[in-house]
């Protein structure tokens, strides 16, 4: 509901394009057109099958496409449109995202510092004066955390019918799902709708629709857990100003995605291209490749990030007068850390894909194919890029982990993502010093850990079962164990 | 063969020589010798008169790449590119910016970065290889299933996560070990056992699934299940031909990383006070001082081609089957 | 030695367990020695008395130096008295012919200032190397060849040492060094200014450096007479300054007037010792109760008692409240109490602390992560919490004499400049930006929020309802209160930006702000001040840079909203009120006016006030120039904060002293009540080193028990 409301304001608001937002629907347009193609191709069509074919895969495919959903209405960004009456202007100042339109109780429930999660007392005493000009040490009801509430102690019961009201809503909403898929099933298959229904919870054909359906029930459980709770209480407490963790962490997701994305997206074609080309051709080719690779390489990255921040600081406080706004400015620095990251990071994959490479040529089908005279590039196209995909496809999502968490790293030294950008990485940083607390403030690096523990997880079984589907010498493992 | 090592050797020439114009681009370039002065001379009062002296005293006030106001081959020598860069070549790192001799601060700092990083990387080869045979003997059941959900789960923790945990519990509630410090001698080790075991808890996860992956591989091949179908048992199989073959992957990976183990590890050494490589470079580059960054940057690419070289040398000495292009 | 210490000798003698802690940082065989614990956070740049400006080096070279006067110990406001001369020096004006002048004679006809020391007698320098002869009489090492320098890294690498007399020439001999450009003191601009010929003495240096074509060198300046620094004899030497600056004797309790043999400079010199790191900035010689014995700033500094120290008495007197405080107990003896003193390296908040805690370290200050555990507010206002007073932990605070403020550059074309506009604008965001809130959840509530440049306690700062800034501040109950929101809004539409809209771009004003913070808490204070302008409407960008980019910025102006500090030279009004002059302007004078704040008015107001004694007539001028400034609101004012400081029960004469830093002769630790308390408190618990170790024996079981099994299921 508030999700609809939210892309209302986008719509009639004044659309904003960050370089972040353009290349995130790059990819997904990018992504689009690599369905198109598996649709078309029988045997990926049969891996990729395979792939959803197995219950974490699916699982993880799902959480997945929930993260990069929250990661695309992150960032269709806007400036809404203003109330009429004050001043001349048509739109407000301030960019929102569709994501921020729809947090907005979250999102601007500021408490005054810490408070746990569901609280609604903080979590420190403040002075307070009485009215009689006595002061007095206690713990202050929060602005808004359970400020509906007229008595504490009513909390518990609000707590748990609130919860209550969210799991049938979410049961009631994964049971609307089973049966509108069990129709579009059964009208597919020619079967009675009764039967699809039945079959749905059991493991009917090669789709896991069981592992399907508990994914949703949770993941919609949690959504609308959220939805209930979220406006009235700070479902994972708030931070060292006030600020709603839950929100922050919702927002972290989309910097996780970009880095994790966006960097990868840089590395591939200059690995590939130069990896394979290395492996390959050998003689001078691999000479220049690897020296390339190996001058860039033999940096520590560590420093080469840190020199690199410095020029990219630089030069964002040479230029201060091209970025007008906060997100603009963040958001460069973004992707010019994508950027550095991908100079530091291309080279692996690349050295990877040279000594496959070089293996691979010496294979027989490969000498056959010589000698039956076929040109270099089919050679590359056909029997060797081919035979290294699953290594790209692997590298890939581990990248993605990988980046996720170097970016924690990154901003322990101080050289990570803009300091004002809501991501993990900062989320965790700071935290590091909460955890030393008396008495512990253990939310925010909680909610941080677990929301990337979730994302690179689901990463993770995914590149498995991709591996698994895709590199061949596994397919006939399994299929002489099938024999 | 020595031809083959001779001409790999002479090949790291051009990459440090690049290295080094990177280094000298990012650092004399984008950070100004007057920015270097500005920060050295600390906050209070500073003059353009004193980043002036300050520059003639470090060395910094020659012209970066040509010095016309000298003849003969001074007009080359007396720059800052040959006195700061070039000489790095014969293993001349010069003077911090704040004075030091880096030459002498490197071979103190070595031995404590090696206290460190030498058992971490045997402890944890060991426990990795451990874990990873014993879980390959149980392929395909529950076991394997769940050790790889906890590894993955392992791997997806932040570093930081395990030193701040680590140090919380082990050190502060536990009282188990210092909370950091070094110690001389013998004394160390009650030292270099905490930050071992967070960094092996930390690899702990990527290492075993990865070594899953090599032993899985090798566990697929004919003469495994030749060797299997003339009856030996699993055990037997396993530690005999398994793990024999996938050493080799295992070691020649490890080889890459001997030569860095001198530059240590950043995050463990600065989090729990160990006096080595990897807290000095963390250090230089929160103070921004160049001319460590600089000579670290060399000598870690220095050691990185040398880890190169060493892999490549390897990988021919096991694998016939890669030719010596 | 007391009765409890007999108790608790006989506690440590009895449990073999006490001896060594599992987690004892230090090693077993000092457990029971005479040192003192300490950290250092970042390792000291500097140890040359001329070059040395930040607190973290004056935390050692304050122990090692002595300059010719010290503040006294106890004594509050402030008192300077002599630590190495006979009596604090009078002031001798003189008039523009070079006559004496009376003490009250009118600044406008005192040319000249004279200032007279008379050394001590029997004072020596420390062991040193470069002190030391051979049996002629000649210097032992003061010609080393280069062979004789290959196993040299330290000076502890040179066997022999020497010492001598300290004379009047060394103190002349330091003045001296402040001028050369090869030492590049951070103060010699300053004193330039001050001490009569200094700076062209300063010029002949420099030329005589470049005839030798040597920037660093030896260059003996005992054969270069400077006019400021005289010696009289062999224990009296006189400095001459321009004008009257009352505040220059404050100096002379500063590490840079402290004495310099030349012996040592001569030794530096030699050829090969600096490439050894063996210099005078690493290495300090000094007649001081201590001499750094250990300098490994990877991993600690050790200061050890001076042999040669000559027993300065502890203070016989103090403030009322020190007697019964305990802080006289030791009045009359000889200095210094502790043998050593070990500062470890302590990069982390986390792991001092916890070490403190654990009695690793004798005194702390509070992380503010940490102060709900260490401090409580309770009816009777602040105290330690059970766990503290358990462990016999006790607590000072003091306001320390320093600023934190937040700045807006003068320059700039929005929030600076002298109109009404700009004023209303800075006026707006200095009620928007809460301080106290900031001091609240960022410092815990340590610090107090400034209604002007000078710090409570010093002369000039006023109290009661006579203090606040009236523009942001009103005086309700007795309290200064922060004006409303309302009227910040109200001010910021006078302004000409209603709502926080910029009229020129239709959008929200976007201001920025300029700091070198970092840290972990880092982001959070910026979260914070974005909330702050937010309130206003107006969009903050905060632009994070290393410190030296940070200066530079500051240095060209770039700077618009920015961050920073200043901690106090000398107990002086002054030496805030200078950071608000004109011609201290950063951008135009180079100077330490960050704000390049310039008021004709307050500039004239200075210069009367400088040379004025303190009194009401200097206060009445302080107070106008004040007003000024918070008219003006070149600063956002931001707040001076309070020093909490724990120590241990062991740790006894403690009174923090914000001014003095040679404070370690003073320390008394009792060793045997620390070790007693460290083997209680360090007990290791092996409970869950036997769970893991359960744990894997039991999963290693349960592995083999499946193995069997399949291996079974398969020979079937």
């Amino acid at each position: 509901m508030r999700l609809w409301l939210a892309l209302q304001q986008w719509w009639s608001g004044e659309a904003v394009l960050l370089w972040t937002d353009a290349l995130l629907f790059l990819l997904l347009m990018a992504l689009v057109a690599a369905y198109v193609h598996v649709r078309r191709d029988e045997p990926l069509r049969r891996s990729w099958r395979r792939v959803l074919g197995s219950a974490p895969a699916m699982a993880s495919a799902i959480v997945l496409s929930v993260y990069i959903l929250v990661a695309l209405l992150d960032s269709l960004h806007f400036r809404p449109l203003q109330p009429a009456g004050e001043s001349g202007e048509r739109y407000e100042a301030g960019v929102l995202s569709v994501l921020d339109a729809a947090l907005t109780p979250e999102r601007t429930h500021t408490e005054r510092s810490y408070s746990r999660p569901m609280a609604i007392r903080a979590l420190e005493m403040t002075t307070v004066m009485d009215p009689d000009g006595l002061s007095r040490q206690e713990y202050p009801r929060l602005k808004y955390g359970g400020s509906h509430l007229q008595d504490p102690a009513q909390r518990g019961a609000d707590l748990l019918a609130a919860s209550a009201r969210a799991l049938a809503q979410a049961v009631l909403t994964t049971l609307l799902a089973w049966a509108a898929i069990s129709g579009v099933l059964a009208r597919r298959h020619g079967l009675s709708w009764r039967i699809a229904a039945s079959g749905i919870p059991g493991r009917a054909g090669a789709v896991p629709w069981r592992t399907i359906m508990m994914t949703l029930l949770v993941l919609v459980s949690l959504g609308c857990l959220c939805a209930e709770l979220g406006p009235r209480y700070h479902l994972l407490g708030t931070d060292k100003v006030g600020n709603d963790v839950l929100f922050q962490s919702l927002k972290g997701v989309r910097t996780s995605v970009v880095i994790g994305t966006l960097t990868t997206l840089l590395t591939l074609p200059l690995a590939i291209a130069f990896g394979v080309a290395a492996g390959y051709f050998r003689g001078p080719v691999d000479d220049a490749v690897q020296y390339l690779y190996t001058t860039l390489d033999s940096i520590p990255d560590v420093l080469l990030i840190a020199a690199m921040v410095l020029v990219m600081q630089a030069y964002m406080a040479g230029h201060a007068e091209g970025f007008s706004s906060v997100q603009q400015r963040a958001d460069l620095r973004l992707v010019l850390l994508c950027a550095v990251l991908g100079i530091t990071r291309w080279t692996g994959l690349c050295r990877l894909l040279r000594g496959e490479t070089l293996k691979l040529r010496e294979q027989d089908y490969v000498h056959a194919a010589q000698a039956l005279g076929a040109g270099h590039l089919r050679i590359l196209g056909h029997q060797i890029l081919p035979n290294v995909m699953h290594l790209v496809l692997i590298t890939v999502v581990m990248q993605f982990s990988g980046l996720v968490l170097a970016e924690a790293v990154l901003s322990y030294i101080g050289i990570g993502v803009d300091p004002g950008m809501h991501s993990w990485g900062n989320m965790i940083n700071s935290a590091r010093l909460e955890l030393a607390r008396e008495p512990a403030v253990w939310w925010s690096l909680t909610a941080a850990l677990a929301f990337m523990l979730v994302l690179v997880l689901a990463a993770n079984l995914f590149a498995d079962a991709v591996r698994d589907a895709f590199d061949p010498r596994a397919t006939r493992r399994s299929e002489e164990a099938g024999r | 063969m020595t031809a083959y090592i001779v001409r790999r050797c002479l090949y790291a020439v051009p990459i440090l020589v690049g290295v080094n114009l990177v280094t000298f681009w990012l650092f004399f370039f984008v950070n100004t010798p007057d920015d270097m002065a500005r920060l050295a001379l600390g906050a209070k009062h500073v003059t353009p008169e004193m980043v002036a002296g300050w520059k003639q005293q470090h060395g910094y006030d020659r012209p970066l790449l040509f010095n016309s106001a000298v003849r003969g081959t001074g007009k080359l020598t007396e720059t800052l590119f040959y006195r700061k860069s070039l000489r790095l070549f014969l293993l001349d790192f010069g003077s911090s910016d704040g004075g030091r001799d880096i030459g002498h601060d490197i071979a103190q700092r070595m031995g404590p970065s090696l206290a460190i990083a030498v058992p971490t990387l045997l402890v944890a080869l060991a426990v990795e290889v451990g874990i990873a045979l014993l879980i390959v003997m149980f392929r395909g059941s529950y076991i394997d299933l769940f050790a790889l959900l906890i590894c993955i789960v392992l791997m997806s923790i932040s570093l930081l996560f395990y030193v701040i945990g680590g140090q919380y519990l082990i050190g502060k509630v536990w009282r188990l070990a210092p909370i950091s410090g070094f110690g001389d001698g013998v004394d160390a080790w009650r030292f270099v056992a905490l930050p071992v075991f967070i960094g092996v808890l930390g690899g702990v996860g990527a290492g075993v699934r990865v070594y899953r992956t090599y032993f899985l591989e090798e566990e697929g091949r004919d003469f495994i299940r030749t060797a299997r179908a003339k009856g030996l048992t699993d055990g037997v199989v396993l530690f005999r031909h398994v793990l024999g073959n996938a050493m080799i992957p295992v070691l020649t990976g490890l080889v890459v990383v001997l030569p860095s183990l001198f530059l240590g590890s950043l995050i463990m050494e600065s989090f729990f006070g160990i006096p080595g490589l990897g807290s000095y470079t963390i250090e230089a580059i929160q103070n921004q001082d160049f001319a460590i960054v600089r000579a670290m940057v060399f000598l870690g690419s220095l050691l990185y081609v040398l880890g190169l070289l060493l892999t490549d040398i390897s990988y021919t000495l096991v694998d016939p089957r890669v030719r010596l292009g | 030695m007391r009765s409890t210490n007999i108790i608790a000798v006989l506690i440590l003698a009895a449990s073999d367990v006490a001896a060594a802690p599992w987690n004892n940082p230090y090693p077993a065989a000092d457990a029971t020695a005479d040192v003192y614990y300490d950290s250092f956070e970042e390792r000291p740049k500097h140890l040359d008395p001329a070059r040395s400006y930040a607190e973290n080096e004056g935390q050692f070279i304050g122990q090692v130096y002595e300059p010719p006067l010290q503040y006294h110990y106890l004594r509050r406001p402030y008192e300077l008295v002599p630590l190495t001369v006979r009596e604090v020096p009078t002031p001798i004006y003189q008039g523009a012919d070079g006559r004496e002048l009376p003490e009250d004679a009118p600044v406008g006809r005192i040319a000249r200032t004279v200032y007279r020391f008379r050394l001590k007698a029997g004072i020596r320098f420390q062991p040193h190397p470069a002190l030391a002869r051979d049996s002629q009489g000649g210097f032992l090492y003061h010609a080393l060849a280069h062979a004789d320098l290959a196993a040299v890294h330290t000076l502890a690498d040179l066997p022999v040492s020497g010492t001598r007399e300290l004379v009047a020439a060394d103190y002349v001999y330091q003045i001296k060094r402040l001028a050369d450009p090869a030492v590049a003191s951070p103060i010699a601009g300053l004193m330039f200014e001050h001490i009569v010929g200094l700076r062209e003495y300063a010029e002949r240096l420099r030329r005589l450096r470049t005839a030798a074509r040597a920037s660093g060198g030896f260059l003996d300046l005992r054969a270069h007479d400077l006019e400021g620094a005289r010696v009289i004899d062999r224990y009296a030497w006189e400095i001459t300054i321009k004008g009257k600056y009352p505040q220059f004797l404050y100096w002379q309790a500063m590490t840079f007037f402290a004495p310099m043999p030349w012996e040592a400079d001569r030794f530096h010199a030699q050829a090969g010792l600096a490439e050894r790191n063996v210099t005078l900035d690493w290495f300090p010689i000094g007649t001081g109760p201590f001499m750094l014995a250990e300098n490994n700033p990877n991993r600690r500094m050790v200061l050890v008692r001076n042999p040669n120290f000559r027993g300065e008495r502890y203070p016989a007197d103090g403030e009322m409240e020190d007697g019964p405080a305990g802080l006289l107990a030791d009045a009359g003896k000889p200095m210094p109490f502790v043998d050593r003193a070990v500062y470890s390296l302590e990069t982390e908040s986390i792991p001092r602390w916890s070490k403190f805690l654990q009695g690793y370290y004798d005194v702390s200050g509070i992380p503010s992560d940490s102060f709900d555990q260490a401090v409580q507010y309770t009816t009777a206002g602040l105290t330690l919490t059970e766990e503290m007073r358990r462990r016999g932990i006790r607590l000072l605070t003091a306001v320390s004499a320093s600023t934190s403020y937040v700045g807006f550059n003068m320059l700039d074309p929005v929030v600076g400049g002298d109109g009404e506009r700009a004023r209303k604008l800075r006026r707006a965001i200095a009620i928007a930006a809460d301080t106290e809130e900031y001091i609240s959840i960022f410092r815990n509530g340590r610090g107090v929020a400034s209604q002007g440049p000078i710090p409570p306690g010093l002369f000039g700062a006023r109290e009661g309802e006579a203090s606040i800034n009236p523009y942001v501040y009103t005086w309700v109950n007795g309290q200064p209160q922060r004006r409303p929101l309302e009227e910040a809004r109200r001010l910021l539409a006078e302004a000409g930006y209603p709502g926080g809209r910029d009229p020129a771009t239709g959008r929200a004003l976007v201001l920025h702000f300029d700091t070198s913070a970092s840290g972990p808490d880092f982001r959070s204070t910026l979260d914070w001040w974005r909330k702050q302008f937010d309130k206003l409407g107006i969009q903050l960008i905060v632009r994070d840079s290393d410190f030296n980019r940070f200066q530079d910025k500051l240095a060209r102006g770039n700077a618009e909203i920015f961050q920073f500090g200043w901690n106090a030279d000398y107990p002086d009004p002054e030496n805030f009120l200078f950071l608000l002059t004109g011609s201290q302007g950063k951008v135009r004078h180079a100077g330490e006016n960050a704000a390049n704040y310039s008021n004709p008015d307050f500039d004239r107001l200075f210069e009367q006030m400088r040379h004025m004694d303190n009194g009401p007539g200097r206060q009445r001028i302080i107070d106008s120039m004040v007003e000024i400034a918070r008219r003006d609101g070149p600063w956002l004012w931001g707040f001076h904060p309070t020093g909490y400081t724990l120590m241990h029960s062991w740790y006894s004469n403690a009174k923090p002293n914000l001014m003095a830093r040679n404070t370690l002769k003073y320390v008394r630790v009792d060793p045997v009540l620390r070790a007693v308390r460290r083997s209680q408190w360090n007990a290791p618990v092996w409970q869950p080193v036997a769970w893991f170790a359960a744990f894997l024996v039991a999963g290693l079981l349960a592995a083999i028990r499946v193995y069997r099994r399949r291996q079974r299921a398969t020979a079937l």
